[in-house]
């Protein structure tokens, strides 16, 4: 296959990669450097995000005790609701890997239901997100009311809305799925959509950890 | 006039605040209707949306962030000549306060954001896979993107001038002063919108470049054969990464300070303002390395290339780059020592930014030892690196001064602080990529920029560089603080500040030279026949000037640092010539239209959050999304050209 070997973005080593068939032992996604490359550049782009996160982190650590006689972590944070809340979205995690592990078998079928079952916990985890927020704006608890609660809300909503996004992603990726079958590009983005959804992940434990674990403890 | 005008007018156009302003708008309009007369006239329009809007040629992104860069430097010293003049005398209302204060506001953000940052992209752009041997960055489309957003955000922030009211806060833009209660107007929004949509290009930037560097680079080419100036590329490319998320959170916190009410940097309901200040400066002192880092990585070009020798100390050379791009994330305390923050916490950021000096001045004495018994050509990049390196000492010098925590009591916020970045920020950012722009000229056009002119923009500007930014080291000792718009005469500053005024103009008019002098070599300048003008190391000059836009008919195979000077050395230069049997057909990305409309809708939301128009935000938005939905769902995004043509445009150029 010449045409791949000369492609315009070829990254090095492209010619003995694309030589290899399927019994070389790397996953489908990997196999083709213009998709392999793809993969690189979302490990960086997720080290981005991971910084975006450490800032919002950051602000909440200094801001949390500046509760301005408003409510506190304590008095404010549902434990069984948060609790729901990270046993979905841990399970997601796991159905979504379910889905990676179905890809790479060649089971479209499979995959497709797990993707979906990851969408619907996803789903279900912003849906009691949503409703936890709405429950504290309604006792008063808003973004405006003191700066810890700016921050907690910046700093888990910005979570929130990743997910969202990630669902809706990961919609697109299914229907592509659904439309080519399981080829070196679709890999690639079930791949990419599954690590974007595994970062998540672990950004809420540690929120988990930092935000509602230690503001019901301290 | 009818009043809904006349509020209009007054509230979005500014015309109440007099002749200022509407000649202003007069010109932008004047100009508007001149580059669509131009265009029409010379049925322009297909051309401009198929070569350039559409473009995902990184030859071609990088001279569309040259040409901005040139534009914003422009802007950014017209606002330095206004500044100046106002405070050339005593007593002076040349400007008034409020105006004095959104020029320095815009003077400062233009300049680093919209005229630093797309200088080195250029650079990066034109630059970066010529001399790893690729034939477009990893992510073609990406860097699109990257542009327009750059593009769409700088667009915002000027267009601020005209619509609505510049910003006034100063660069750094640090609340309160930046709080609704402080600063009701929308030019501190404009801010925040413009700096955040091109933020996100950066960062786009970032990630493209590192991945390039890593992956596309040729067979044979491992990182310790790069060229130094790839180097100062992936060690920028690293800051970026790790430093831009810091300014992105910092821009939407204050953002929804102003827009949603909260209360991160307020003075009110448990805010904390410095909490700010931290998180634009763990952005803002790596900041200062992304541009740094690509003008070191020029020098080293071009001081290997004019004395004619191998760079000396390339693995210290290599080494002091990932040593600043590590310890640039670990002096962001030394912009606020005067915070308070306690002995123990500027001790540690006063010994982190000395330490700096020590890879910086690594780098300095290899310059200077590959230039020792060098064979060394006065050309213009050479003058330039010439030029900076005692700038740079000078200014690297001060700069260990204000490193010193109790010291720098006294010198905070004066002009003693003015000079000194200003003299490391020109001295090594903007004579670095002015050396980088002479000296890659030839491979972007095809013709070298007249170097009579050259050195008349040369002398002019470095004269008055110095007759500018000398006298304000002295003036920071006599007290003059900085974002001051006028002074009475009793300080006794007046002379010194009419010296400095004299050194802006005559750096003006080395601009202006710079000006005449591409016109001028547009027609005259000496056509570069050899694609290899200066006697060149690195494979970007084995390649016909201007580039075929496939770059390398066939990739080469690297088996040395400075490949093509070995090549050169040991007569086998045919080695990189393509042969017929080799030549396959090439796949090429193809153009799109997405990332300009993508960037025009990022431009709509950022317009409406600054009004709060907030159904014009979501429009926005929607667009940014269906841009990107459309990206999911394309896949034919590639196309193919075959052998015959890459054989004819090679044959064209001579060398088949």
């Amino acid at each position: 296959m010449a045409v791949a070997e000369h492609a315009a973005h070829a990254p090095a080593g492209a010619a003995h990669a694309h030589g290899a068939g399927p019994a070389d032992g790397r996953p489908l996604e990997y196999r083709d450097p213009h998709q392999s490359v793809k993969i690189l550049g979302f490990w960086l782009f997720l080290a981005t995000d991971m910084l975006l996160f450490a800032c919002l982190f950051a602000t909440y650590l200094v801001l949390r005790t500046h509760t301005d006689g408003g409510p506190t972590a304590r008095e404010l944070f549902d434990i069984p609701g948060f609790t729901a809340e990270t046993f979905i979205l841990l399970t997601s995690s796991f159905t979504g890997g379910l889905a990676t592990l179905c890809m790479r078998n060649g089971n479209k079928k499979w995959l497709m239901a797990w993707l979906a079952v990851t969408m619907l916990l996803g789903l279900s985890f912003v849906g009691l997100e949503a409703k936890e927020f709405a429950a504290d704006v309604a006792e008063g608890a808003n973004m405006q009311r003191s700066a810890f609660l700016s921050a907690f809300f910046t700093l888990v909503g910005t979570h929130g809305s990743h997910v969202s996004v990630g669902i809706v992603w990961m919609f697109l990726t299914l229907l592509q799925v659904a439309r080519r079958g399981i080829t070196e590009i679709t890999a690639r983005k079930v791949f990419i959509v599954n690590l974007y959804w595994h970062f998540l992940d672990v950004v809420w434990v540690f929120i988990f950890t930092v935000v509602y674990l230690s503001g019901v403890v301290m | 006039m009818p009043a809904g005008f006349q509020h209009f007018a007054d509230t979005y156009l500014m015309w109440n605040e007099g002749p200022l302003i509407w000649m202003s708008d007069a010109l932008i309009v004047l100009t508007s209707l001149g580059i669509v007369g131009a265009l029409t006239y010379f049925k322009r329009w297909k051309w401009l949306w198929r070569e350039w809007l559409t473009t995902v040629d990184h030859k071609k992104i990088g001279i569309m962030y040259l040409i901005a860069a040139l534009l914003m430097l422009f802007r950014g010293g017209v606002d330095a000549e206004l500044m100046r003049t106002q405070l050339a005398l005593p007593g002076v209302h040349f400007l008034d306060a409020e105006h004095y204060d959104q020029i320095f506001t815009t003077h400062g953000t233009i300049m680093i954001l919209f005229m630093a940052m797309p200088f080195i992209f250029a650079l990066f752009n034109i630059v970066v896979p010529l001399q790893i041997g690729a034939r477009d960055v990893a992510f073609p489309y990406l860097n699109a993107i990257s542009f327009w957003l750059f593009f769409f955000g700088a667009m915002l922030f000027n267009i601020s001038f005209v619509f609505g009211g510049s910003p006034d806060a100063g660069w750094t833009s640090y609340p309160p002063l930046t709080e609704l209660g402080f600063d009701k107007g929308p030019g501190e929004n404009f801010y925040l919108l413009g700096l955040q949509i091109s933020g996100i290009g950066s960062i786009a930037t970032g990630i493209n470049f590192l991945a390039t560097i890593l992956k596309m680079r040729a067979p044979g080419m491992t990182l310790m054969r790069m060229p130094l100036f790839t180097w100062s590329v992936l060690a920028a490319c690293v800051v970026i990464i790790f430093a831009f998320p810091a300014l992105t959170i910092a821009l939407a916190l204050l953002m929804l300070d102003r827009i949603v009410g909260t209360h991160f940097f307020t003075m009110l309901h448990g805010g904390n303002p410095m909490m700010f200040i931290n998180l634009f400066w763990i952005w803002g002192h790596p900041e200062v390395y992304i541009v740094i880092l690509p003008a070191f990585g020029v020098f080293s070009e071009v001081v290997a290339t004019f004395a004619r020798k191998r760079i000396f100390g390339y693995s210290s050379m290599v080494a002091a780059l990932m040593a600043i791009s590590i310890i640039s994330y670990f002096v962001w305390a030394h912009h606020f020592f005067t915070m308070g923050a306690g002995a123990d916490v500027n001790t540690f950021f006063a010994v982190a930014t000395m330490a700096v000096g020590i890879p910086t001045g690594v780098k300095v004495f290899n310059w200077l030892f590959t230039l020792f018994r060098g064979r060394i050509r006065m050309q213009l990049p050479m003058l330039w690196t010439l030029a900076f390196v005692p700038c740079f000492a000078i200014g690297g010098a001060t700069g260990v001064m204000l490193a010193v925590a109790p010291a720098d009591y006294q010198y905070h916020n004066s002009y003693f602080l003015i000079a000194h970045f200003h003299q490391v920020l020109i001295g090594g950012v903007v004579f670095g990529m002015l050396a980088g722009m002479y000296y890659w000229w030839p491979k972007m056009f095809g013709f070298k920029l007249d170097e009579r002119l050259g050195r008349w923009a040369f002398w002019f500007f470095n004269i008055g560089f110095y007759v500018c930014f000398m006298p304000q080291y002295a003036l920071g000792f006599m007290g003059m603080q900085r974002r001051m718009y006028t002074y009475p005469a009793d300080t006794g500053w007046g002379t010194l500040n009419f010296v400095s005024t004299i050194g802006a103009y005559l750096m003006g008019i080395g601009f202006l030279f710079i000006v005449l002098q591409v016109l001028y070599s547009i027609k005259y300048g000496e056509r570069d026949l050899t694609g290899d003008p200066w006697d060149g190391r690195t494979l970007e000059w084995s390649l016909p000037s201007p580039v075929p836009h496939y770059n390398f008919a066939v990739i080469p195979t690297v088996t040395d640092r400075d490949m093509w000077w070995v090549l050169k050395q040991e007569g086998r230069t045919e080695e990189l010539r393509p042969k017929p049997e080799e030549i396959q057909p090439i796949h090429m990305p193809k153009n799109s239209g997405r990332p300009f409309l993508m960037g025009f809708a990022f431009f709509v939301a950022g317009l409406g959050f600054v009004f709060n128009w907030h159904v014009l935000a979501a429009l926005g938005l929607l667009g940014v999304v269906a841009c990107m939905i459309a990206r999911s769902f394309e896949y034919d995004d590639e196309y193919q050209i075959p052998v015959e043509e890459i054989e004819y445009t090679e044959a064209a150029l001579g060398r088949l």
